[in-house]
């Protein structure tokens, strides 16, 4: 080859060639069928502020969001809900669709676990309520207090876990990804992708 | 689905005519004829024959060249009158000298990053199993130092490194000085600013939170300038080059140069997607800057390096050119296997399935070149540390390539996803396969570069085989452990904890081996910074080892 423009032509006509296949194309499948939901909620101001900070500290690394087939893995048979449908995600920016379950997958996790206190308790102290856990704690997202103040979130923790003296109180930023994590629950019908011969659109 | 169809149609029809019509003006100009002479481009006159190794003493050298010329296999191109080399020898010195200051901006910037990439690295590796360690500030948990590791390692270290080596092939290719070569700093002190503000956007809880792209777009502004700035030059002097024939390295180089800004910039438009849509946008992303832009400067690399340090051509010229066209139509289309089983359609993941197998041909193409251009010269190995890494680097990227391949499949992906088995494997193509290739580069570019010889050999060594061990230390536990990990999450009948306490061990002895392979970097990091502090000797005068005796 002795032409640099050729070798450039070629190659950029190449990479937009696998673009419109591997990106376009889906993309423009996928918004011609969009539909939101009917179960499904914008999330709300707290848990939006939650989401962010869920991204800030990079929880994606660990946890997916994205139950699979039971065909392909018994992610139902966890607990961890149906498989999900690009319809779930359509308010989700960024996606968190994530590619390690170092942790197990959140994407219906308010649903599993709906419990303000226990979500509270493992942030502050993961191996006191899931022993043998390697998440880490997130002592910054709590204060102590020796005395907390009137309408603050006292975290509750188990016998021997807790500080010896005074209290463990929430931060917003606690309350907001714990409202972000009860909010992740897709547990609502869907209709599933369309099948090949099947009844979808 | 109908305007999909609609449109799939149209863009084939339009794509396929200008596919043809450039396939038509490829040959109708001759674009594909590859003389015999063509693989030899690198080579002066005469020069085949004669191992360049800059990186090993002088008496290691003239051994080499010794056991080369004992071989026994006449390259093409060999026994020509050596004398004619001299003058041509003469012009590629000043010529590597051009490319001084920018080669050596980014080189150490690489260097800089590499050390803070490796501590990063083995901070986090040391965190998952360590799980109470440095908890108390947000700016250290795992979900920030992972991908600050990420980040620096592969725009840091990886890219500048690999565009310091690109730019240092630009005047060996073209057989010209570089021009315009002080954009290229410029470039490399708008990238380094670029990568310090995404670090610390990522630090500070900044990230855009998408894997591969997670600096800020103000930050992505930075690095596209950069990028900019440092391939000016490569343009400047291919369009002053004075060679005909345009040597598969700078296929590999001008791609990249297309590629890089066209992956960047699509991926990093703010707003440009939400939900799944983006998940493909990431992944197309994500993997095309390993295939796309790492991939060909590390393969422009060890084309270039290989035959240069034994004195060959390469085995089969006209296999570079399938290898070439197959990787950029095969490589393109792989990102969405990263979705598998995720809610995206399936026929486009079955599609980036069938990518990632048919890229067994250009890895074999590849590897039938480089490791039979070795092969016949193996014994030069033993001499020169700067072909055992870019060779060992050629090894793992058939290595890399080929697993890749496998895990695409639906039956292997439903372990190994999700796992730290793709951990293990990622860092087998971004570090055993690109790393290594860098590491033998820049020993061979450094002397070239400030003319001064490396002050310590075994430092060299010592580099080599920590860094060597230390990533067998880590990727075969991580691999192992990663497959238990993925056994143990498909068994309903265990309960997930199983899938966390099986990898405990392994996970201890990656961290072992990451702090290895940190050592090594160490020593490596040192021992340039004597190089060009001036603490070594000045090199020989002449540029390339002469034949002992004169052909007869």
């Amino acid at each position: 080859m002795t032409r640099a423009l050729g070798i450039l032509a070629g190659a950029a006509m190449i990479l937009l060639f696998a673009t419109l296949m591997i990106v376009v194309m889906p993309t423009i499948q996928l918004q011609s069928s969009a539909r939101i939901p009917e179960g499904l909620e914008p999330y709300s101001d707290s848990a939006a502020r939650g989401r962010a900070l869920y991204v800030s500290l990079g929880c994606m690394y660990c946890h997916s969001q994205q139950p699979r087939d039971p065909g392909l893995a018994p992610d139902g048979l966890r607990g961890w809900g149906r498989p999900s449908v690009p319809g779930d995600y359509r308010y989700d920016s960024p996606h968190l669709l994530g590619t390690m379950r170092t942790g197990p997958d959140l994407l219906n996790i308010g649903a599993r676990q709906p419990s303000v206190d226990w979500h509270l308790a493992h942030l502050y102290d993961p191996r006191a309520l899931s022993p043998g856990s390697t998440m880490p704690s997130y002592p910054f997202l709590f204060r102590r207090t020796e005395k907390p103040a009137d309408g603050s979130v006292v975290v509750e923790l188990p016998p021997g876990r807790a500080p010896a003296s005074g209290a463990v109180v929430a931060t917003q930023d606690a309350l907001d990804l714990v409202q972000y994590l009860l909010e992740l629950d897709r547990t609502y019908p869907v209709e599933t992708l369309p099948q090949a011969g099947g009844t979808g659109s | 689905m109908t305007t999909a169809i609609a449109f799939l149609l149209a863009a084939t029809f339009v794509i396929s005519v200008g596919g043809l019509a450039l396939l038509v003006w490829a040959l109708a100009n001759d674009q594909f004829t590859l003389g015999p002479g063509a693989a030899s481009t690198i080579f002066a006159d005469g020069e085949v024959g004669r191992i360049e190794d800059p990186a090993t003493p002088a008496a290691d050298r003239e051994q080499m060249q010794r056991e080369r010329e004992d071989d026994a296999v006449v390259e093409p191109g060999e026994d020509e009158d050596a004398r004619r080399a001299e003058q041509e020898l003469v012009s590629r010195r000043e010529a590597d000298a051009s490319t001084r200051v920018p080669v050596l901006w980014w080189l150490v910037s690489s260097l800089f990053w590499l050390a803070v990439a490796s501590v990063l690295g083995v901070v986090a590796s040391v965190k998952l199993h360590v799980p109470e360690w440095l908890v108390s500030e947000a700016a250290l948990t795992f979900g920030r130092i992972r991908p600050a590791h990420l980040n620096t390692a592969s725009y840091g270290w990886a890219s500048m490194a690999g565009v310091a080596v690109g730019i240092w092939l630009v005047p060996r290719l073209f057989k010209a000085r570089l021009v315009g070569g002080h954009w290229a700093t410029l470039g490399a002190a708008v990238w380094n600013l670029g990568v310090f503000a995404g670090v610390a956007a990522i630090l500070t809880g900044r990230s855009d939170g998408l894997e591969w792209l997670e600096f800020p777009w103000q930050v992505d502004v930075l690095l596209v300038a950069g990028g900019g700035l440092a391939a000016v030059p490569l343009i400047l002097t291919l369009l002053r080059r004075r060679v005909q024939h345009l040597y598969v390295s700078a296929w590999y180089l001008i791609s990249a140069l297309v590629w890089f800004p066209m992956l960047f910039l699509t991926a990093n438009l703010p707003n440009l997607f939400s939900g799944v849509e983006q998940s493909m946008l990431n992944w197309w992303y994500a993997h095309n800057v390993l295939g796309l832009w790492m991939t060909p400067l590390g393969l422009a690399a060890a084309y270039y390096m290989i035959p240069k340090i034994v004195g060959a051509p390469i085995y089969s010229y006209g296999l570079s050119l399938i290898g070439f066209w197959a990787l950029a139509l095969f490589y393109s289309q792989v990102g969405l296997h990263h979705l598998i089983g995720g809610p995206v359609p399936t026929w486009a993941v079955t599609l980036s399935i069938v990518h990632s197998v048919m890229m067994v041909i250009p890895v074999l193409a590849v590897a039938v070149n480089h490791h039979m251009t070795v092969a016949r010269h193996w014994r030069l190995l033993i001499y020169s540390p700067t072909l055992r890494f870019v060779t060992v680097g050629a090894m793992l990227y058939t290595a890399a390539s080929v697993q890749g391949s496998l895990e695409s499949l639906r039956v292997v992906n439903a372990v190994t996803h999700f796992t730290h088995y793709t951990v293990a494997h990622a860092h087998l193509g971004a570090y055993g396969f690109f790393s290594f290739v860098l590491f033998g580069s820049i020993y061979f570019i450094v002397p070239r570069a400030t003319g001064r010889e490396w002050p310590f050999p075994r430092a060299i060594s010592a580099h080599f085989w920590l860094v060597f061990l230390g990533f067998v230390v880590y990727f075969w536990p991580l691999t192992i452990g990663g497959w238990l990990q993925g056994l143990a999450m498909l068994d309903p009948d265990r309960p997930f904890m199983e899938s966390v306490e099986v990898t405990k061990p392994y996970l201890v002895a990656r961290s072992v081996g990451g702090t290895l392979m940190t050592l090594g970097h160490l020593v490596f990091v040192v021992h340039a910074a004597l190089v060009l502090g001036g603490r070594s000797a000045r090199s020989a005068g002449a540029t390339l080892f002469r034949r002992l005796e004169e052909p007869a």
